[in-house]
């Protein structure tokens, strides 16, 4: 898929997640809005996954470790056709699979996450069987930068670079914000880079929302032979709303009906400006 | 029923996991022990030795083991999760409900050194809430075996299952129940050790043999008992349990594990949501930190021995 092709995906990715937060009036907007453009380009142009492969052990995997951003996941699901999209207008009503956190109900969905700090440590071990397999899947993890202070990210970051998982790579999503304050604020967990560093990663950062960047940055894993990839992808949340980006309230804020409409119309007119 | 107790040497349990794991092994590549920093206390030594390739290492970090355990679960390895119970089932919990129990994960969850089995080293390294905590969780399987033979049954039938499995372990030889066993070993199904219409003694675990040793000692005084082997704490065996209490005139529960939330409360719950009511007693740790001592010195400072069960067993039957 060429650049512009991407980019208007990730305009059309962002009009669903905001339609279904709306039907659903439940959601994490702002975070599902920043980490469109990563999903965007691991799906529609690095993982070999796709309906049709989806029980093959040679599939690539993706572990969704921020896990209330589910919405932008299942849009981006329904779109490689796991399964019908209308389907989403059951979004966390009363029976539906479609539930605020990723669950393996849904097709295409790899594991049931939502408490934070679980995906790296799933990763690890999906990672380390392919190995063991001789395999040569790549196993992909997003990841908040809110979800830094989790202790057990660190252990998994350990027995990755342990292991030296080069099939694996941590993405995080660092919009700088969480739900209480700006992540700074919170827990500071600068300079992130230096960390993983330390932890025995290879580490590149990236503008989030920049397709092209993204495209290359993921295109060369592994970073380095013989040790795990992280990806810090500098991303803004509620991207391409401008009165939800960096706006805290949007964490899990659900747009009014005119709210709504006038993130369709700004929506409307970026992908008119392709 | 005392000529049924094997006199052949015994071993711990623990040394029939990993006889057993290293024996599965042999023929299965895909088994693979997971530890953090346990291979020694979990005697998984000559397992690593063997099978270098198929031990995982995440050092002392028990969150991500198993979130590891669940990765591999997830692409067919059939995982032994090994780690001290205590930490295992506290420190880990929330990746047990829901890397392995909620994404149905089918790893096996092995618990070493249960219940007082680290005695003096204190309640930081007990393990006497891991039933409760466990039982609470859906999806997973919560056993318990006695002596040896449950030990290795129960290890071959979880390298078997596609569903979680919570399996205990302590430290102690355990002599075997039985000389022969005749029936087949099944999750969820209670083993019945010896029989009498008196009082029924349920156990589980390393207090099922002081409960058959009670048995014989009420035998003498001319009181008959049932004691059963609950290895499968959950799902529980309704059905025997409800025959063996209606059968009885009185029912006691043995476990090494606080009295809330255990065998004992799962019994009870049952029984009394049957209508079944008899006299009952839940003998177990209760609700305060241990006093120290060696395992077999706090299991009897709180009646869990031969005499104690026995003299309750009795106290209980006078009450009713």
């Amino acid at each position: 898929m060429t650049t512009k092709e991407l980019q208007q995906k990730s305009i059309e990715y962002r009009k669903k997640i905001l339609q279904y937060i709306v039907k659903a009036k439940a959601g994490h907007t702002g975070g599902s809005l920043s980490c469109t453009d990563i999903l965007n380009v691991l799906y529609n142009e690095i993982m070999n996954v796709s309906p049709a492969n989806f029980e093959s052990p040679d599939r690539d995997r993706y572990i969704q470790s921020k896990g209330h951003t589910v919405e932008a996941l299942f849009v981006v699901l329904a779109d490689k056709g796991f399964f019908a999209e209308d389907e989403l207008n059951t979004l966390c009503q009363y029976q539906s699979h479609y539930i605020g956190h990723p669950t393996r109900k849904v097709n295409g969905v790899e594991q049931n996450t939502g408490a934070l700090g679980h995906g790296l440590p799933i990763a690890v071990g999906t990672a380390l069987a392919g190995k063991l397999d001789k395999k040569d899947y790549k196993v992909y993890t997003l990841m908040g930068d809110g979800e830094m202070p989790e202790g057990s990210n660190w252990e998994a970051a350990l027995t990755g670079a342990h292991y030296k998982l080069d099939n694996l790579c941590a993405i995080v999503d660092k919009n700088s914000l969480q739900i209480t304050a700006p992540t700074a604020d919170v827990c500071n967990t600068d300079p992130l880079d230096e960390k993983w560093k330390a932890f025995g990663w290879a580490v590149r950062e990236v503008d989030g929302n920049d397709i092209e960047a993204l495209k290359l940055t993921l295109k060369e894993i592994p970073f380095e032979e013989g040790k795990p990839s992280v990806i810090i992808a500098h991303t803004t949340k509620g991207k391409g709303v401008s009165y939800m980006e960096n706006v805290l309230k949007w964490h899990h804020g659900v747009p009014s009906a005119d709210e709504y409409e006038q993130a369709i119309k700004e929506l409307d007119e970026a992908l008119l400006a392709i | 029923m005392a000529e049924q107790i094997n006199t052949l040497p015994y071993k711990a349990n623990l040394d029939v996991y990993s006889e057993t794991l290293q024996r599965l092994a042999e023929t299965d590549p895909n088994i693979i022990a997971v530890t953090s920093d346990s291979r020694g206390s979990g005697k998984l030594v000559p397992f690593g030795k063997k099978y270098p390739d198929q031990i995982v290492e995440v050092g002392i970090a028990e969150q991500n083991l198993v979130g590891v355990a669940a990765g591999l679960a997830s692409c067919g390895k059939k995982v032994f999760a090994t780690s001290p119970a205590c930490f295992l089932t506290a420190r880990a919990l929330e990746q047990i409900k829901n890397d392995v129990a909620y994404s149905n994960n089918p790893v096996n969850v092995i618990g070493i050194s249960a219940g007082v089995s680290y005695g003096a080293l204190g309640s930081t390294h007990h393990s006497l809430h891991d039933y409760a905590a466990l039982r609470a969780i859906n999806n997973i399987t919560v056993v318990a075996p006695a002596d040896n033979w449950e030990t290795e049954q129960a290890i071959e039938l979880a390298a078997r299952t596609q569903e979680p499995v919570y399996l205990r372990f302590g430290k102690k030889p355990m002599p075997s129940l039985k000389e022969v066993n005749e029936e087949a070993f099944a999750f969820g199904k209670g083993r019945i050790i010896t029989e009498g219409d008196d009082v029924l003694i349920i156990g589980c675990g390393e207090t099922v043999y002081p409960a058959l040793e009670a048995a014989r000692l009420l035998k003498e005084e001319g009181i008959a008992a049932t004691v059963v082997s609950m290895h499968t704490i959950k799902p529980l065996d309704t059905e025997l349990l409800a025959e063996k209490a209606r059968a009885s005139k009185a029912v006691l529960t043995v476990e090494e594990h606080s009295v809330y939330g255990g065998l004992g409360e799962a019994c009870a719950g049952y029984l009394l949501q049957k209508g079944i009511s008899k006299p009952f007693k839940i003998m177990g740790i209760p609700d305060e930190y241990t006093v120290t001592g060696s395992q077999g010195e706090i299991l009897g400072h709180y009646g869990i021995s031969r005499d104690g069960i026995a003299t309750t067993a009795k106290e209980l039957l006078r009450s009713k």
